[in-house]
């Protein structure tokens, strides 16, 4: 099953390659109907999205609203939750990833994901970003010592910890951490990178840098990114998902039509902050 | 306002009789406590000091105490001949004073007892922590908990009814034809180990379950199995308390006496067959102190001197704990 699974992602990234710059708005990610439980709480409603590939897609709502939730469901990690449900399909290139086949390992290893609080493990710098692969059984000094760098590199952080690769990940700065969790994500190239309000542990200067990271790794990934911050869903984002109390999707849409000419007044209303 | 601050009448914080009566209370409560603490710490001292005192004797025929007041000295028993014979025997016709059999029996019985506890104890405490289901970690946990609220002396008739004839015996028989007796080193190791497990169980799963979810959810978010959070993350960013468990049922294994006394038997050789009966310092002490031997004789003050060597032995697991938990806390933070 899973082998099968595996093929068939690994032909759709070849293609996704070749067509990557010709055709912008093709789909990696879409939800029909999807609706999350929490034991009796209704946590989402009804989410139908389609989510596009190599764009930032910012989800803002306020708090208790399902953005996380959402997020979690993209790769499997509510599975972690015992007391949640999910209903209605959710599809990763065309595959619903709440089948049956679908093993949420193989998953996670398409899907990369950063926290709200930067959680680094306690183990050295290059340990942490060479987990995913060792994971994913690759154990060769010399490729691992290649990724290694190059994922740092992506995220923007080799420069600063070149020298101290053995050190502990944890005597790292909060804003060098998140990025050395970025590191960690993109070191086993998934597509996807889901970010939970990655920025709000973190300073304005660390923040920025986060920033101009996302700016960059869109070039390479799909970046799904719920955030708080309207500033900054304005600032990094292609399109923008408005998630209202009870998991309700009210507005998806370009950035800047969700910022400058919402359809919906609710949507108007927490923009310019009546609420939430 | 400022009528309020210069009235002279204040906030209410100038105090009356009644503070003064509670700090007076206070002062009790505190000698009070101080007190309950010292006792520990004096009765912990008073013991090595009684210990040394004695075990003075039997190696240079008179108390410290009584060096102190005249007492001539004469060596009764050599350190060379206590640490490196191999004939254990002070009560005997001819006297052997070397107490390598019993340490043997000791060791033996604790390597055997932490190959068992080890393992096993990882394991559940890996499963109760990342594997089980929360409904049944609620009746594994009390359960494990029972196991070791069982007293010694009862694990030490499951060895001599039901472990040694039932288990090790039919083994030794059937896979090694060797006829044994009542008593094996073997089911002394498996019955400390097995009284130990839930020691290393219980306390490594409250490590395990310290690690905070972040770090799992991270795992679990590159692709890693639920193996793989366990064995690499988990397990690692948990070693100290971890192995403050080992460190604890091995101090416990060595300091363990009924249930010894009662599988591995009182026959003091060093041996190398799991099935033949042993025996080790603290089943030694129950022997001596069970009073068919006159106090005072080099014979019953040997009592001490294995004694204070058992204290030595567990004092330095204790202190390499202490040690470990510093060392590897630092890290991990």
């Amino acid at each position: 099953m899973s082998t099968e699974e595996q093929s068939l992602i690994t032909t759709e990234v070849q293609t996704e390659n070749t067509t990557r710059t010709d055709r912008p708005d093709e789909t990696v990610l879409e939800s029909r109907g999807l609706d999350v439980h929490y034991g009796d709480e209704r946590a989402l409603s009804d989410v139908s999205i389609e989510i596009p590939e190599h764009k930032v897609t910012a989800i803002i709502g306020p708090s208790g609203c399902g953005k996380s939730t959402f997020l979690r469901s993209i790769n499997r990690m509510n599975d972690q939750i015992d007391a949640c449900r999910v209903d209605g399909e959710l599809y990763f290139h065309g595959k619903n990833v709440y089948d049956d086949d679908v093993d949420p390992v193989a998953l996670r290893r398409k899907i990369g994901q950063v926290f709200q609080k930067p959680n680094p493990f306690p183990k050295s710098v290059y340990d942490n970003v060479a987990y995913g692969l060792r994971v994913q059984g690759l154990d060769d000094k010399l490729d691992l010592d290649d990724a290694v760098e190059r994922a740092l590199r992506g995220a923007a952080l080799w420069d600063e910890v070149e020298g101290k690769l053995d050190s502990s990940g944890l005597d790292l700065s909060g804003g060098q951490q998140q990025r050395l969790c970025i590191a960690r994500a993109i070191a086993t190239d998934p597509e996807v990178i889901l970010m939970d309000e990655p920025t709000s542990a973190l300073d304005p200067v660390a923040a920025s840098k986060i920033e101009d990271l996302i700016d960059e790794l869109v070039e390479e990934y799909t970046v799904v990114i719920v955030t708080h911050n309207m500033q900054q869903a304005a600032r990094i984002s292609d399109k923008t998902a408005v998630f209202l109390t009870g998991g309700e999707l009210v507005e998806f849409d370009d950035t800047a039509t969700i910022f400058e000419d919402p359809a919906d007044d609710r949507v108007e209303d927490y923009i310019t902050g009546k609420f939430g | 306002m400022s009528t309020d601050v210069t009235d002279g009448s204040g906030p209410g914080i100038r105090g009356d009789g009644a503070v003064g009566a509670d700090n007076a209370t206070d002062r009790r409560v505190r000698r009070l406590l101080f007190g309950c603490a010292v006792i520990t710490v004096l009765t912990t001292l008073a013991i090595f000091f009684v210990l040394i005192d004695n075990a003075a004797s039997y190696f240079f025929g008179a108390k410290l105490t009584e060096m102190l007041l005249g007492a001539s000295v004469e060596r009764t028993v050599k350190f060379t001949e206590f640490f490196t014979g191999t004939r254990w025997a002070p009560d005997h016709a001819t006297p052997g004073h070397g107490v390598l059999p019993i340490v043997f029996g000791t060791l033996a019985i604790t390597v055997g007892a932490a190959f068992v506890s080890i393992p096993i104890g990882t394991a559940t405490a890996i499963y109760l922590s990342e594997y089980s289901s929360k409904g049944v970690r609620s009746k594994l946990k009390p359960t494990l908990e029972i196991l070791a609220g069982i007293p010694t002396i009862v694990y030490g008739y499951f060895a001599i009814a039901f472990i040694n004839p039932m288990i090790v015996a039919p083994i030794a028989e059937t896979v090694f034809d060797i006829n044994m007796g009542r008593y094996s080193l073997l089911s002394g190791m498996l019955v400390v180990g097995i009284m130990t497990i839930p020691m290393v169980s219980s306390i490594s799963e409250d490590a395990m379950s310290a690690v905070p979810d972040d770090l799992r959810n991270g795992a679990y978010a590159l692709g890693a199995t639920k193996f793989d959070v366990s064995t690499r993350i988990v397990l690692p960013a948990s070693i100290s308390g971890v192995f403050a468990s080992y460190i604890l049922a091995v101090s416990r294994a060595i300091g363990e006496t009924m249930a010894v006394t009662l599988a591995a038997g009182m026959q003091p050789q060093i041996t190398a067959n799991p099935f033949a009966e042993i025996m080790t310092m603290t089943a030694y002490m129950v022997k001596m102190a069970r009073g068919t031997t006159a106090v005072g004789t080099v014979e019953y003050q040997s009592l001490f001197a294995v004694g204070l060597l058992l204290f030595v032995m567990t004092l330095s697991m204790n202190l390499l704990n202490d040690w470990f938990k510093r060392r590897f806390q630092e890290e991990y933070r």
